[in-house]
């Protein structure tokens, strides 16, 4: 494969907000020249270079130009000002499922998008199947669309853009549609493209996300880049942006050469690729890679696996951490044998100093992990039995109870 | 550098490959959508013509007989081809609107979405053609001839004009969307400025009589009017009725010659469309 790249120079994208625009031509003519109209910058001066295999998070608050961005880089609005060089198939996902007609059936509508999304007929006969498979669509393919739930509507969708097979893969928060087990999946595709070697770009508004599956993010703000490196610092420098900065809730303190997490990996010990799914008796290890400065004070690492309402199911302390010349250390925790546990958890790192247990840094991973199991019934696995006994005759009862009570006395 | 260059054609074919199957894929789309839900489908747009046929014997040759023999299949002749046109044009004007999700979230040629108007009446104007032409194979002989061969170059005009049409309506429209309406009133006007229910020849006349020649070379100047008097001499076939000169020529001189600038004037509209839609279409995603 040609390396994929993205390659964007000093772009702009202004839009006019129209006061008075005419909108037809009989306004047009009697109103010509009276037109006023608000410029409206939605990127400024934006430079972004993506080689091949990169993957790059692209965050930033409400409003501050990443689907422009996205809108921009896949050639579907042209920038105002600068260049847009992208090298590569492009699949840009920006709405799952645009262009579905309701009307049609499943089947009919994955022959239809794939051909908008470039896609030639016989290319689509070979991947029918997978995409419908993907989809887990198999008995309502051939059912209208417009009978499917909102569910099954975005999973087509995205099971129709993944397998256009593109070099360079545009992600708008699609991910954010869908129930776990669907998004799950979504970041299992995402970890195969990377694989591949595809370039992905994808806008997110799950901050703990970034980190775990691009190397590299983008703040934006205002339309501008605010930031352009390490998915942690990127995640950090936005949550400031927001206000809901993790040293909020986690009490931590320092200034910007307190000790801090520099990076973290949840990965199965013996591939060393990136783990999410595990099953009660599996081992799981997560390194945690810290900085810190030199003449820093000690640190250690508290990492809590959370429950539902961040209820923490059990704490593991480090002993204190020892840097080497570069500033940086690296904690292993390994959990040998996972508990009986179903469903999905997080993670809760904080870097302390052991004595006084002051926090230098907190973070939380959201959903870092899932425990195999229908979490329906319950998040621990226990051995129980239920079986229908003899009801106690009354007399019985009675005793019983006249025994309870001479035991509460 | 020539397998460069081969390579590049390559990719350029199997580009256009890729555009052509999107776009019958939009036409299937519009035909399934459009048939779905009624029980004869097709039937029902195939027995327009056979309706039509019945209707104009009985209106023109019995309610109010014109004079003409066998008026009904004059009608027809140029009724299918400004059905073709007149459908393709305002399906196209609502082609981008239409599509606004689509054209705002996904990148893809979007001339095709003209262009799939366009073929879907054009799927329904064959069809209908030939049922005319099965019917004429009973009701009326004199329309099988070598003369028939007047349809190509009238047909590819009236494609060509067509599409430039279709190209003009559905990118104005984006940005001023009282286009569609205005269309709407123009081509009623446009129909009866047209000879398709009454005789070209009716409008010589009244415009010689009245010493007014070049009004009439201005009136055939209209590319629909060119295509429609061609079309009515290849399959109505015959130009004097009754010692009545029905259609202006015996010859084919005459229909290929306003055929040619009929030709000319599409070609370069198709000109103008195509420099129109491309200069808007960057502004689609916006204006939507």
């Amino acid at each position: 494969m040609a390396e994929a790249t993205i390659s964007a120079e000093g772009v702009g994208k202004r839009f006019l907000l129209h006061h008075k625009r005419a909108t037809s031509l009989k306004e047009r003519l009697l109103l010509h020249r009276q037109s006023t109209s608000e410029e409206f910058w939605a990127l400024r001066d934006v430079d972004l270079e993506i080689a091949g295999g990169q993957t790059v998070g692209l965050i930033g608050p409400n409003g501050s130009g990443k689907s422009t961005l996205l809108r921009v880089l896949s050639g579907i609005l042209a920038p105002s000002t600068g260049t847009v060089a992208v090298r590569g198939r492009i699949a840009s996902l920006l709405e799952l499922g645009a262009g579905f007609n309701g009307e049609l059936t499943g089947r009919e509508n994955v022959y239809l998008n794939a051909a908008i999304l470039g896609l030639s007929r016989r290319e689509t006969q070979r991947y029918f199947d997978d995409i419908v498979a993907f989809a887990e669509l198999e008995p309502f393919i051939d059912n209208q669309v417009k009978h499917y739930s909102s569910g099954q509507y975005v999973r087509l969708g995205f099971a129709v853009a993944v397998h256009v097979s593109p070099d360079i893969l545009l992600v708008d928060e699609v991910l954010a549609v869908g129930d776990e087990s669907f998004q799950r999946k979504c970041l299992a595709k995402i970890a195969e493209f990377q694989e591949r070697g595809c370039t992905i770009l994808f806008v997110t508004h799950s901050l703990d996300l970034v980190p775990q599956v691009c190397g590299r993010a983008v703040v934006l703000d205002h339309g501008r880049v605010l930031l352009d490196g390490d998915p942690i610092e990127a995640a950090e420098r936005l949550r400031s942006l927001l206000g809901t900065a993790a040293d909020q809730s986690g009490g931590a303190v320092g200034g910007p050469d307190r000790p801090r997490f520099a990076a973290a990996r949840l990965f199965d010990p013996v591939t060393g690729l990136h783990k999410g799914n595990y099953r009660a008796g599996e081992p799981m290890v997560v390194d945690f890679d810290v900085a810190a400065t030199i003449g820093s004070p000690p640190v250690s690492v508290r990492l809590a696996v959370t429950g539902p309402a961040d209820v923490p199911l059990w704490v593991m302390d480090s002993d204190p951490l020892v840097f080497g010349p570069d500033g940086i250390a690296t904690v292993r925790f390994t959990v040998k044998e996972l508990p009986p546990i179903k469903g999905i958890f997080a993670l809760a790192a904080a870097l302390r100093d052991p004595d006084t247990t002051v926090a230098y840094d907190a973070r939380r991973f959201a959903e870092a992990f899932q425990a195999v199991g229908d979490a329906a019934t319950g998040i621990v696995d226990v051995a129980w039995n239920a079986e229908q006994v003899e009801t106690p005759r009354e007399e019985e009862r009675d005793r019983a109870a006249g025994d309870r009570r001479r035991a509460e006395l | 550098m020539a397998q460069a260059q081969s390579a590049a054609d390559a990719r350029a074919a199997a580009q256009t490959r890729v555009r052509f199957e999107l776009l019958t894929e939009l036409v299937r789309k519009d035909l399934k959508v459009k048939y779905k839900n009624s029980a004869l489908g097709f039937v029902w747009s195939l027995a327009n013509p056979l309706l039509y046929l019945g209707v104009f014997y009985l209106v023109f040759q019995v309610f109010l007989p014109n004079g003409v023999d066998k008026f009904a299949v004059l009608f027809m002749s140029g009724f299918l081809v400004w059905t073709f046109f007149n459908l393709s044009t305002l399906s196209a004007t609502g082609a981008v609107v239409g599509n606004a999700n689509l054209v705002r979230k996904v990148r893809f040629p979007r001339i095709v979405l003209p262009l799939s108007s366009v073929g879907f009446a054009g799927v329904h104007f064959l069809l209908q053609l030939a049922v005319l032409f099965a019917a004429l194979a009973v009701l009326y002989r004199d329309a099988f001839g070598p003369q028939l061969l007047l349809l190509l170059p009238a047909l590819a005009v009236a494609v060509t004009f067509t599409v430039a049409m279709s190209l003009l309506a559905s990118s104005l429209n984006v940005r001023y969307r009282d286009v569609e309406h205005l269309l709407e009133v123009a081509l009623l006007a446009w129909f009866w400025l047209t000879p398709i229910v009454y005789p070209v020849t009716v409008v010589r006349d009244q415009l010689a009589s009245r010493g007014q020649q070049w009004l009439f070379q201005l009136y055939m100047a209209n590319p629909v009017t060119a295509v429609v008097v061609a079309m009515q001499r290849a399959i109505y076939n015959r130009p004097v009725v009754n010692g009545r000169q029905i259609l202006p020529a015996d010859g084919y001189g005459f229909y290929l010659t306003w055929l040619g600038v009929a030709g000319a004037v599409a070609v370069v509209l198709l000109g103008v469309g195509l420099w129109t839609f491309r200069r808007l279409q960057a502004d689609f995603a916006e204006g939507l």
